[in-house]
């Protein structure tokens, strides 16, 4: 969809761990990764070849936000959505919009293009994995966790699908304003825009350099901790 | 409920047997001596401490010399996002082996981060050693210079050191004069709220905690949790750098008195979060 591709670098990233993916799925659908099935049509003057999205996938990870301004994207997110089982929103363009929704500068792939929303706003998500891009770690544990049906795990991100407008701006409100925040600093950390810094122990947010990525939400520990206490055995 | 505190391979009473290291530390030492350890051995290459900047603040600081370390040592009372430097660290430090110490609170973002890596590319496999300390509370900055100023009547510059044990807070001033002693019950009021939905007193996901509570004055309780840090602890004894004891285990005052205070915290704060949640509000479990 639309997106930077670096969601789809992340995920090749895994090297060795993209040996085990792949030993254990069958890729079906992926620009630069997989050979598709294509279709050609001819006409009078052009010969179109397009991907063909198989039936009956088990999963389908879905990097970049929807344009609503291009309708064969809308057409074919709706088709992932009926022809897959789960469908994964991943990185943070797809979960919330990110930089195609909330990026400062005109991030339009057309000129024509400017309306982008999360996946989820079209098709119903299953799980959301945010991050820009998500690192290769949590792509890895992800699809393992999804290959092994880890519910546990995947619980994190099957209640991240609601966070559609995540930005800094809920650390103050689901967190300090709750009297939540303990200091840790990990959402600081998170921040790729650096748009967090702790001031007096409590994140200060300025808003004006955050992209909602989304990723200084799911990594705060007082927002969400893994509900099975085995998870923090690492 | 589980364990009080928490699942455990080993646990005993030890100390640091370098004397620079005992002349400032807050109790044995054990955080200084096993980072300095592991940074003099290339089992870590560089670590996370609390430091302090002006008017005793704690400040997060990636150290990478005996010296830095050695600067660290003591515990502050007051909030520092050790988390906050995690990634600065594994990135633009280049760290391959970092070690981390943390409150109970920020072990668990720590191990939250090591499960959902999203936002922290190439770090997981660059966290070297994940030290706990134990922790009833701590306090917002301003909180405890109110304390501090008001109370014990000593400037935040001034502070040399601050202890909390037998039911008070010392505050030790940098002249040298007697501490001053404020009973727990008076500090009680400037505890950080967030602390009161805190579950974890002897940081229960660490590879191993560490704390005051259960050893002899001037002796630390090690928690050794798992193998990573029983192989750290184990090397450090067998190197010299730690001496140890067996933890008391009959008085009131050893092992029993960490379970106790564990068991106090986790139940006082287990009433907090069924009183949020009756009230509507979120809790993060
Ligand atoms: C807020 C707080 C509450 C505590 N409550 C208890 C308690 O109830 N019972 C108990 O037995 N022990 C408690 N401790 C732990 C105890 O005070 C000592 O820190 C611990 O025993 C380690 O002593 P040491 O001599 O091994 O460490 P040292 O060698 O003196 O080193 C201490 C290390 O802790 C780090 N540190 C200091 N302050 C902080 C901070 N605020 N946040 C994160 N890291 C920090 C420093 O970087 C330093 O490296 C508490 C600690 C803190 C920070
Ligand atoms: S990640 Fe830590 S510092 Fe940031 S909002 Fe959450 S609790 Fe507070
Ligand atoms: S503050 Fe940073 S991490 Fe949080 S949503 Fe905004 S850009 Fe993302
Ligand atoms: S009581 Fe809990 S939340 Fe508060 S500082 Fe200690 S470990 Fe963190």
């Amino acid at each position: 969809m639309s997106g930077c591709t670096g969601c789809l670098i992340s995920f090749a990233d895994t090297y060795e761990k993209l040996l085990d993916i792949l030993s254990a799925v069958d890729l079906v659908y992926a620009i630069t990764l997989a050979d598709e099935v294509t279709k050609v049509t001819e006409t009078e003057d052009k010969i179109v070849i397009e991907r063909v999205y198989p039936d009956e996938v088990d999963i389908a990870l879905v990097e970049g936000s929807i344009c609503l301004d291009d309708h064969h994207a809308v057409e074919l997110i709706k088709e992932v959505r009926e022809k897959s089982k789960v469908v994964v929103a991943l990185g943070s363009c797809a979960v919330t919009g990110g930089v195609t929704r909330f990026g400062r500068g005109g991030q339009n792939p057309q000129p024509t293009h400017t309306a982008f929303v999360p996946v989820a706003e079209v098709v119903k998500v299953d799980f959301a994995l945010p991050g820009c891009p998500p690192s290769t770690d949590s792509i890895v544990k992800f699809v393992m966790a999804a290959l092994e049906g880890d519910t546990d795990y995947l619980e994190m991100y099957a209640e991240f699908v609601k966070y559609t407008d995540a930005s800094g701006e809920n650390l103050i409100k689901q967190v300090i304003s709750q009297g939540l925040c303990m200091g840790c600093g990990t959402c600081a950390a998170a921040c790729q825009m650096r748009a967090v810094a702790m001031y007096d122990g409590k994140p200060d947010i300025r808003m004006e350099m955050c992209i909602n990525c989304g990723s200084c939400v799911l990594q705060c520990p007082r927002i969400r901790m893994p509900k099975s206490k085995g998870l923090l055995e690492v | 409920m589980t364990k009080p505190i928490g699942d455990y391979i080993e646990i005993i009473s030890a100390r640091s047997t370098d004397q620079e290291i005992l002349k400032r530390s807050q109790d044995g030492g054990i955080v200084t001596a096993a980072y300095i350890y592991g940074l003099e051995n290339g089992l870590l290459d560089g670590v996370i401490v609390a430091d302090t900047t002006e008017g005793f603040k704690p400040m997060p600081k990636i150290a990478k010399t005996r010296e830095d370390i050695l600067s660290a040592r003591g515990t502050k009372y007051s909030l520092s996002p050790n988390m906050s430097l995690v990634k600065d660290a594994v990135k633009e430090h280049a760290l391959e082996k970092l070690g981390f110490v943390g409150t109970p609170c920020q072990v668990i973002a720590m191990k939250k981060m090591m499960q959902y890596p999203a936002a922290f590319r190439g770090t997981v496999n660059n966290i070297g050693l994940v030290i706990g300390i134990f922790c009833m509370e701590n306090f917002p900055y301003n909180g405890m210079k109110t304390l501090i100023e008001e109370y014990a009547g000593v400037k935040m510059t001034d502070v040399l050191k601050t202890d909390i044990g037998k039911g008070k807070l010392f505050v030790y001033p940098k002249d040298g004069s007697e501490p001053i002693a404020i009973p727990i019950k008076e500090t009680m009021p400037f505890e950080q709220k967030s602390c009161h939905v805190c579950m974890d007193y002897t940081s229960e996901y660490a590879d191993f905690a560490t704390g005051s509570v259960g050893s002899p004055d001037g002796w630390s309780t090690v928690i050794i949790r798992n193998k990573r840090g029983k192989d750290f602890i184990d090397k450090m004894i067998a190197a010299g750098k730690l001496e140890t004891q067996p933890l008391d285990m009959e008085s009131k005052f050893g092992f029993a008195m960490i379970e106790k205070l564990s068991t106090d915290k986790k139940t006082k704060n287990a009433k907090e979060i069924e009183h949020r949640i009756e009230m509507g509000l979120p809790v993060p479990y």
